[in-house]
This record gives C-alpha cells, structure tokens and sequence, in this order.
C-alpha cells in the first residue's frame, strides 16, 4: 500500500476543501484560470477517490482507519482503559463505493458547469460552493465519528443551500433556498440531538466503539429514541416520501450541474442511514421493523414521486420528481434486504428459510445499493441534458418547446438515454439495478414489485411525454436555438457511456464493486468495529 | 445547588416551542425564531451532558485519582454547533430579506410559486 493510498480519505475532504476556499482568490486572475484550477482540484479529487476505491477493492476487504493527528485510536490510561477519542475516518467497501459514485457525479457536474457558467455572472461562487458541497459529501461518507458525520451534514447542508439560493436575483431561488434550508437544519439537528443521546448514553461519540457497546449491552430506550431521530433526520435529507417537500424544489431551482451533485448528497444522507442501521445497531434492534419501515418510506416515496412528475411542466422539476422516486428504489432494495436479514438472525429459523434470507436478502442489497451508482448517473445524464436545454432555449416550460431535436441532435440522444435508463429500459443500467430489487422484492411480497415495476412504466411514460414535448415535433419560435457546445456535450457523453457500460456488463461491476459494498453492510459490522478496536 | 432533571426539561420544552414555531407559525423570521429555539435546546442539552455538579474545567492531560470535572467533549461539541448554527441562521435570514425583496411579503402562504 503506497503512501498516497493511506492518506487518500483525508486527502479526500482536504483538497476539495483547500479548493473551495482559493476558487474566489484564484478567480481574480480571471475565468480561465479560475477553470484550470477548478479543473485540477476536481481530476485530483476524483483520482484520489478512484486510488482510494481501487486500492480497497483490490485488497482484502478488511475496513482500513485512518487517524488524524495520531498512530492509534485512543490515548492508553495509566489505569489501562482506553477509549476511542480521536477523530478518525474509517473506509469500508460501501464507503469506498460511495466516493466513486461522489467522484463522478462530481467530475461530470463541474466539467459540464466550465461552458454553462461561461456567459453568467457569479461564477467563482459557484465553484467554490460546489467545491465545499463536494468535500462534505465526502466527510460524511469517510468518516468514522458521529459528531463528524454531523459536522460534514451541515458542511453539505450550507453548501447546497448556498447553491440553489446564491443567484439572489431569481425570485424562486430564493424560495427553494428558505424552505430547503429549513428542513435540511431541522434533519441536521435531529441527528445532532440523536448524537447528543448516543454520547450521553455511551461516551463515546466513535461509531465502531457505540456499535460495540450497543451489541454487549443490549439495545436501551435511549438507543431506540436516538435510532428514531436519526432515521427521520436522514430520511429526511435524503427526501424520502413524506419527508420529501424539499427535494423538486432543491433539484428544481439549483443550477442545472449542480442538481446532480444534490443527488448525489440526498446519497449520502442514504449512506448515513443505511451505515446507522447495519453498523451502529445493527442485529441488536429488531431489523424486520427497521426494514419495514424502509420498505413503508421506499413504496410511498417510489409511487408518490412518479405520481407528482406526471403533473409537471417545468422540464426541472419533472426530472426532480423522477430523482425523488428512484430514493424509493434504493430504500426498497435495502429495506427488503433487512427484512431477510432478519430471518437470518431469528433463531430457528431452517436451513432452507436461511438459504433463501442470503439468495433473496442479499440479492435486494445488490440491487439497491447498485442502483444509487446507476441513479447517480443517469439522473445525472438527465440534469446535464435539461441544462443544455434550458440553456439554448431560455425556458425550462415544456409546453414551450418543441422541436429541439432538429438542431440538438446529440442532446436529444443523450436525454432518451438517460430517460430509458430511468425507467429501467433495457439494455440500459436502470434496468440492470431494478430487476435485482423486483425479484428480490417479489420474493418478500407481490405487491412490493407490483408498486416498483408500475411506477417504472408510468415513469417511462412521463419521459417519453416530455421528450415528444422538448424534443419532437416542429420547431416553435426557437430560431436561435443551437447544439450545446463540445465542453458540454464530453460530460454527458461520459455518463451516458458509464449508463450504457453499466448496462451491457452488470455482472463485471456487480461483481467488482457492488457485491464488497453490499458484503460490508449485510457482513460487515464486526470488521466494522474490530478494525477500530483491534479485535475487539 | 443541585437542580436535579431541571435544565433537561427546560431543553426539551425548548425544542417543542421551537418545532411549534415552525409548524404553526406563518412569518418566515418567526419560523427562522423556531430553528433558533431548537438549536438552543440541542445544545443545552449537550452542555448538561458533560456537566458534573462541583466539577473542575478539564485542563489535564492525565488527572489525579478522584478528581472531580466536568466533560470535555460535549463542550468542544457545542461550541461546534454554535458556529455551525450561527451560519444557518445567518444563511436562512438573508434567503428571507431577499424572500421578502421579491414577493414583498414573508407570510408562508403567499409565498407559493413552488407547489406540486
């Protein structure tokens, strides 16, 4: 293991961070250089994270510390206790998994963002907002500390606000900024107060050492108050359904590269809660009700989410809505993957039943936790597209529109792409990530893939309506209307390349990738724990 | 003086007046007070975790045997959570001066171009 590889999860946070605080005083030697210097930090940060994810995929899968400041996790007592006091990141392969998907939506937004901020005012804010959003999304992904964890919620929390509210001359903006900032402190401090529980209740704010304190000492009441908090605090960020009132109007009204990014945070939120749920409590609560209750949110935010994009007519939104509804998916995978395994857990249970809990369990675990890299790129692929589009039309009202196929040509490729994969056409990877979670979710209960499967056609439905509304037809008043230029165009064809790869291999990088991140979840809490305890 | 449970209780009113705020109240700066009120709360919370009644500032490294302080963490804690707080509360009032520029109003049910 070489040394950049060990010091790649700080490295991680650090120089997008750095980045985040130079943008504004290396955008005063002007845009190109602001752009060349953006460009470094975020290739630099993506290359880190592929290091990070190569490094661990290629090793044993054992979880990997990382301390600041510090060989060991603790300061031994001369009486000999010793208590995990230092902050620490902590990589297992969900983490590591999440950083790709992070580093990507990350390179695609900020390369796409270079032409579309070319013309507008505000720029160097925007770089450096994103910078900083990019360096929370890590933290919260890396870190191995609850406080931490909060700390870089908040990072994100003030980032993408900051982001969808900076143009103070747009009147919605100004709107979605109030209300997501809002509920994003609210969530912010039902994690903060969940933490405060936690410390009360364990003294230790390290995530490996509650874990290992909730399994010898049994779950308590202020446990299950503080797992309450944090799942509707990060339900709540991640805008599940009936959390969800913030999250169109935040991928709505941010800048169209950005609403990626967002998504890719809303993640992250989804990480944290599956990290609560697998590693910090664990087998120690009840799983099937804490599945359960992720299947109720996942079948209400998949169905309500396709139901309100059907309505809409602002291109943006109607893409938002779509993003809302594919969180459900991710939920339903992994809810119906902790219903199984509990079976595993419960005593008794035969031979068979167990066999059945790791085929179908684990299988409902690929599928979602693949689904949010296949999400993160086609929801992606799709914001690019509608920037460009809003960009060269100057409306985001479909009803507007039409026609721009006949002077987009590429756009209007890569919009059905990301559309088709949404939906979960095949051969594209939504289809490849979907099918895991409808025949994992089959097994638990017909209705469940009955609800998943209906909403993905009344999806398509709404996709293929707005791309006859944008794309088809003649051209209305739209003379001026050109193809987006080439800066914008290499991003989006990135990810439709990443859409069409994951596609036509879902087996090569279920295998590689997703298969680890599932294991250290559905596995995983012992390594969890005893990489930081040693053991213990 | 001991004072038992007290300062728990008054954190968590502090909390529910907050969360009443928020949902009941229609102003945009009396639902930015709400926030306010719930982050007070959480962070008197955190503070009477770590305190211990006659406890000593935690200044040592490795403290005699029975010494008496009061926790440490929990103020490095809240001491984040106000600057972090400061930060929101500052980012929520501009988003509601220049609410207020554009619609000229911050009542919460005139305020709707983003619905459905």
């Amino acid at each position: 293991m070489n040394t950049l590889a060990i010091h790649a999860p700080v490295l991680l946070v650090a120089v997008p961070l750095l980045g985040a605080f130079a943008t504004p005083l290396v955008g005063k030697l002007g845009q190109r250089a602001r752009n060349v210097f953006v460009g470094l930090i975020v290739a630099v940060t993506a290359a880190l994270a592929g290091l990070l994810a190569a490094d661990f995929f290629a090793g044993t899968g054992a979880p990997s510390v990382y301390v600041m400041g510090g060989q060991g996790w603790s300061i031994p007592l001369p009486s000999g206790m010793a208590v995990p006091i230092r902050i620490l990141f902590e990589v297992d392969g969900m983490s590591a998994f999440m950083t790709l998907i992070t580093a990507l939506v990350t390179l695609a937004g900020a390369y796409f963002s270079f032409s579309y901020w070319r013309e507008r005012s505000g720029g160097n804010m925007y770089f450096s907002l994103l910078l900083l959003l990019t360096a929370g999304i890590f933290g919260m992904e890396l870190t191995g500390d609850m406080f931490n964890f909060f700390v870089f919620l908040e990072i994100t929390s003030i980032a993408a606000c900051g982001l969808i509210g900076f143009r103070v001359w747009l009147k919605r903006s100004q709107e979605a900024g109030f209300k997501v900032m809002t509920l994003y402190t609210l969530s912010g401090l039902f994690v903060l107060l969940a933490v405060a529980l936690l410390y009360g209740q364990h003294g230790a704010l390290n995530m490996g050492y509650i874990a290992s304190q909730i399994g010898t000492l049994g779950v308590t009441l202020i446990d299950k108050i503080a797992l309450g908090l944090l799942l509707t605090g990060l339900a709540m960020k991640a805008g599940a359904v009936p959390l969800h009132m913030w999250a169109p109007d935040a991928y709505g009204e941010a800048p169209a590269p950005t609403s990626a990014v967002l998504v890719a945070n809303s993640q992250a939120s989804l990480y944290g809660l599956f990290r609560v749920l697998f590693t910090l409590f664990g087998i120690g609560t009840s799983l099937s009700t804490n599945g359960w209750i992720l299947i109720v949110f996942a079948v209400l935010t998949i169905f309500v989410g396709v139901t309100l994009a059907l309505v809409q007519s602002d291109i943006k939104r109607l893409i938002a809505y779509g993003a809302v509804s594919q969180i459900g998916y991710m939920l339903l995978g992994v809810g119906v993957g902790l219903v199984r395994r509990a079976s595993l857990v419960a005593g008794g249970a035969s031979l068979g039943a167990q066999a059945d809990a790791l085929d179908y369990g684990f299988v409902a675990m690929q599928g979602g936790i693949f689904h949010m890299l296949n999400d993160a790129a086609c929801i992606g692929l799709l914001f690019l597209a509608a920037g460009a589009v809003t960009r060269a039309s100057g409306t985001r009202n479909l009803e507007k529109m039409g026609g721009l196929a006949h002077r987009m040509k590429w756009t209007s490729v890569f919009f059905i792409i990301g559309a088709f994969a949404l939906a979960g056409v095949p051969p594209f990877n939504g289809f490849a990530s979907k099918l895991l979670i409808y025949e994992a979710s089959f097994k638990l209960s017909p209705f469940l893939s009955v609800i998943a499967i209906l909403s993905s056609i009344m999806l398509l439905a709404v996709f293929v309506k707005a791309f006859q509304g944008a794309f088809m037809g003649t051209m209305r008043g739209l003379d001026s209307v050109e193809e987006a230029p080439f800066g914008m165009l290499l991003p989006m064809a990135v990810l439709a390349l990443v859409v069409i790869a994951f596609g036509l291999f879902p087996g090569f990088f279920v295998d590689h990738i997703v298969t680890p991140a599932a294991k250290a979840l559905w596995y995983g809490r012992d390594a969890y724990i005893g990489a930081i305890l040693g053991g213990g | 003086m001991n004072v038992g449970n007290f300062p728990f209780v008054i954190a968590a009113l502090l909390v529910a007046f907050g969360l009443y705020a928020l949902l009941f109240k229609r102003n945009l700066i009396k639902m930015v007070i709400g926030v306010s009120l719930v982050e007070t709360g959480v962070n008197l919370f955190l503070v009477m975790l770590g305190y211990r009644a006659g406890g000593e500032a935690p200044i040592y490294t490795f403290a005699n045997a029975g010494q008496k302080m009061v926790l440490p963490t929990p103020q490095a804690l809240t001491l984040t959570s106000i600057v972090i707080g400061l930060a929101t509360t500052a980012l929520l009032l501009s988003f509601a001066v220049f609410v207020h520029r554009h619609y000229g109003t911050l009542d919460v049910r005139k305020i709707k171009e983003l619905r459905g």
